[in-house]
């Protein structure tokens, strides 16, 4: 791995969106410790109910995977309903090991002045000023909203005058750069509803769809995957030809979002282009031919309607 | 049921219902809401559609006129304030406040840290678009920007909003009647992803402007930015392309795959809402027509008073239900999360 100072780009490993069984989720992260990623995020953040690891064995496995050098940082739910969802976010407040990335208030709430944390992707900082306040109260990192523009991302969070932390350190500005989006959260179960079961006796059938349900229109075009509560997009947002505008916006880290298929392959590719100046012509055919249905999109990026691609 | 009795008297929620015009406004009041809210003909509110909204003089009007007769009028300024700019929101703040409103429903905490810099009496109230479902979420906005009353995303349980009740140190208002959001509210960036305008940066969703229907020999498709989102047989009623309420193909079957196209009527629990604490009742709608308003807010003005009234006797009646169903999205109803039947 190249030393962090010289690369351009710090690669985050997103939290695992689905529901993987426990081997698979296990063998996925001793891959990515062999991964160029250096931060890897652990934990579930869609459904309670999804436990093949349990708050115990996340909190192992972010010892063993912070052993092998990575950064770890574990992440809270991203819709907090119940008292379960809340004592699990006051363990987080109470271990110093790693950083925390707030999902929710709630986590904002249990987590202000007691650990660094990070702020989650659907915590909704659109300006500069809101980020201000999110870092008075001790967030270090700032994963910036999806659907907002790579410009704005640099408005919110200006390389040349960043937010300061409560220590005086710059708020650091990280943005989803590859995988399924996810777009939506709701109390009520898809996968359950296609399935027509209750969210309580799911039979967990979420188990059978690695990268989500597809939902295409009555034509067939590929547009959103149902992910239990969550709904992504069914394109894979990419954004491996942006660099330098990433750069522009004061962007030093790049969240990869993980799916089944050759994510390390995936990983390798950001680490190449975005690290070692591997032209992006060479990455992009491989990417697009190992996209899942829906291909790519990179819309956001550019004030364009998320489900748009291109390359200029 | 009977209503929940405090100090001797029984605890009333107000009533709040939507204003996207003068004209609603006045209907709404005329027809006994307790409180309306309004947003002024910008971004700076999630129901930023033509024609619709107040400006200053508007605003100033419907104050005065709301004011005489007992009713308050809370401003909502509940989209995400635009990092190219944040005077429109700012500014907007200082309207309410010079306009006289009573109480502004805020979202973004750059919004909420200038009200309470520059406006620390004015009284905050965190809109649906915060998405705060548990009472730490809440207390966050207290302790730091001293929000006095919280809008609950629409879908927890009656027995979670209990429990939210229960452990909040603010007022809670729910939801009882209109359009539903199946998504939680200020989370949801699918009408971003298909239209490039969110509720949370452009105050809209599924916009009108990227609508397109097109008769076909199978029916009148209804597509958004080029999405079908729907595609209606000669016979069958239409509905606005809501693209969560459209109908698509998951594993080879045809339908609402998330949500039907319906409307959230919480009527039927409205003793179990008063007795558990809630503070408010919200009526969606400010870009519905004042009939609406006029008739809906008529509806549950006599529910509240006689749900909250006499001890026991409660029941939902008919002409209530027959009035409110005209309205309703799809002719249809349904008491959303409150009551999950597919729980």
């Amino acid at each position: 791995m190249n030393s962090a100072a010289a690369r351009s780009f710090a690669l985050t490993i997103g939290p695992v969106q689905y529901h993987w069984p426990r081997q698979v989720m296990l063998d996925f992260y001793a891959e990515m410790a062999a991964s160029p990623a250096d931060t890897i995020v652990l934990g579930e953040t869609v459904c309670s109910r999804r436990r093949e690891l349990k708050p115990a064995d996340w909190l192992d496995l972010a010892r063993d995977l912070a052993s092998t050098g990575k950064e770890i940082v574990l992440a809270t739910r991203t819709l907090v309903e119940s008292e379960a969802d809340l004592r699990f976010l006051r363990r987080l407040a109470e271990q110093h090991d790693f950083l925390v990335e707030a999902g929710d208030a709630s986590a904002l709430q249990v987590l202000a002045g007691t650990v660094p944390f990070v702020l989650g992707p659907h915590i909704n900082v659109y300006n500069r000023a809101a980020l201000a306040e999110h870092a008075a109260l001790g967030a270090r990192r700032w994963v910036a909203p999806v659907e907002l523009a790579l410009d704005m991302l640099g408005l919110v969070n200006p390389p040349g005058d960043p937010v300061k932390t409560d220590s005086g350190a710059a708020v650091a500005t990280e943005a989803f750069a590859f995988g399924r989006l996810p777009l939506a959260f709701s109390a009520r179960c898809f996968t359950a509803r296609h399935h027509r079961l209750n969210k309580d006796e799911c039979e967990f059938r979420c188990l059978e769809y690695p990268d989500g349900l597809m939902l295409s229109s009555n034509e067939g075009q590929p547009f959103l995957v149902l992910n239990g509560t969550q709904t992504q997009s069914a394109a894979q947002h990419c954004l491996i030809g942006d660099a330098a505008a990433l750069r522009a916006a004061g962007v030093s880290r790049l969240r990869l979002s993980p799916g089944s298929k050759n994510f390390a392959q995936v990983v390798q590719w950001f680490d190449r282009v975005m690290n070692q100046g591997v032209p992006v012509e060479d990455a992009l055919p491989a990417l697009q031919a190992m996209s899942l249905q829906g291909g790519l999109s990179n819309g956001f990026a550019r004030h364009r309607a998320g489900m748009e691609w291109s390359t200029a | 049921m009977s209503a929940v009795v405090e100090g001797g008297s029984v605890v009333k929620p107000e009533l709040v219902c939507p204003a996207g015009s003068l004209r609603a406004l006045q209907m709404a009041v005329g027809a006994g809401a307790d409180a309306v809210y309004v947003g002024l003909k910008d971004a700076t509110n999630a129901r930023n559609f033509a024609g619709l909204n107040f400006d200053d003089a508007q605003l100033r009007e419907g104050v005065a006129f709301a004011h005489a007769r007992g009713a308050r009028v809370l401003m909502a300024l509940n989209t995400f304030a635009d990092a190219r700019g944040v005077d429109p929101w700012y500014r907007a703040v200082d309207t309410a406040v010079a306009m006289g409103a009573d109480a502004l429903i805020v979202a973004d905490t750059a919004v909420m840290a200038y009200c309470r810099s520059h406006h620390p009496q004015l009284r905050l109230h965190l809109s649906v678009q915060a998405s705060a479902t548990s009472y730490e979420a809440i207390e966050f906005y207290r302790r730091h920007y001293g929000i006095q009353r919280a809008v609950l995303p629409r879908v927890l349980t009656l027995s979670q909003v209990a429990h939210v009740v229960r452990l909040s140190m603010v007022d809670i208002e729910v939801f009882g009647f209109g359009s539903l959001c199946v998504m939680v509210e200020g989370r949801c960036a699918l009408s971003s992803y298909v239209t490039g305008q969110s509720p949370n940066t452009a105050g809209v969703c599924s916009p009108p402007s990227a609508v397109r229907w097109q008769d076909t020999r199978a029916g009148v498709e209804a597509r958004l930015n080029g999405v079908l989102i729907d595609c209606y047989a000669p016979d069958e009623p239409r509905g606005y392309p809501t693209l969560c309420k459209g109908r698509f193909d998951v594993e080879g079957r045809r339908g609402y795959a998330i949500e039907e196209p319906t409307s959230l009527n919480t009527l039927a629990i409205l003793p179990e809402l008063i007795a558990l604490g809630v503070k408010a009742i919200k009526i969606e709608g400010r870009q519905r027509s004042p009939a609406y308003v006029e008739q809906v807010t008529r509806v549950w003005r006599a529910a509240i008073d006689e749900a909250a009234g006499s001890a026991g006797g409660y029941s939902v009646r008919p002409e209530w239900n027959a009035t409110l169903m005209r309205f309703a999205e799809g002719q249809h109803h349904t008491l959303g999360a409150y009551d999950r039947p597919w729980r």
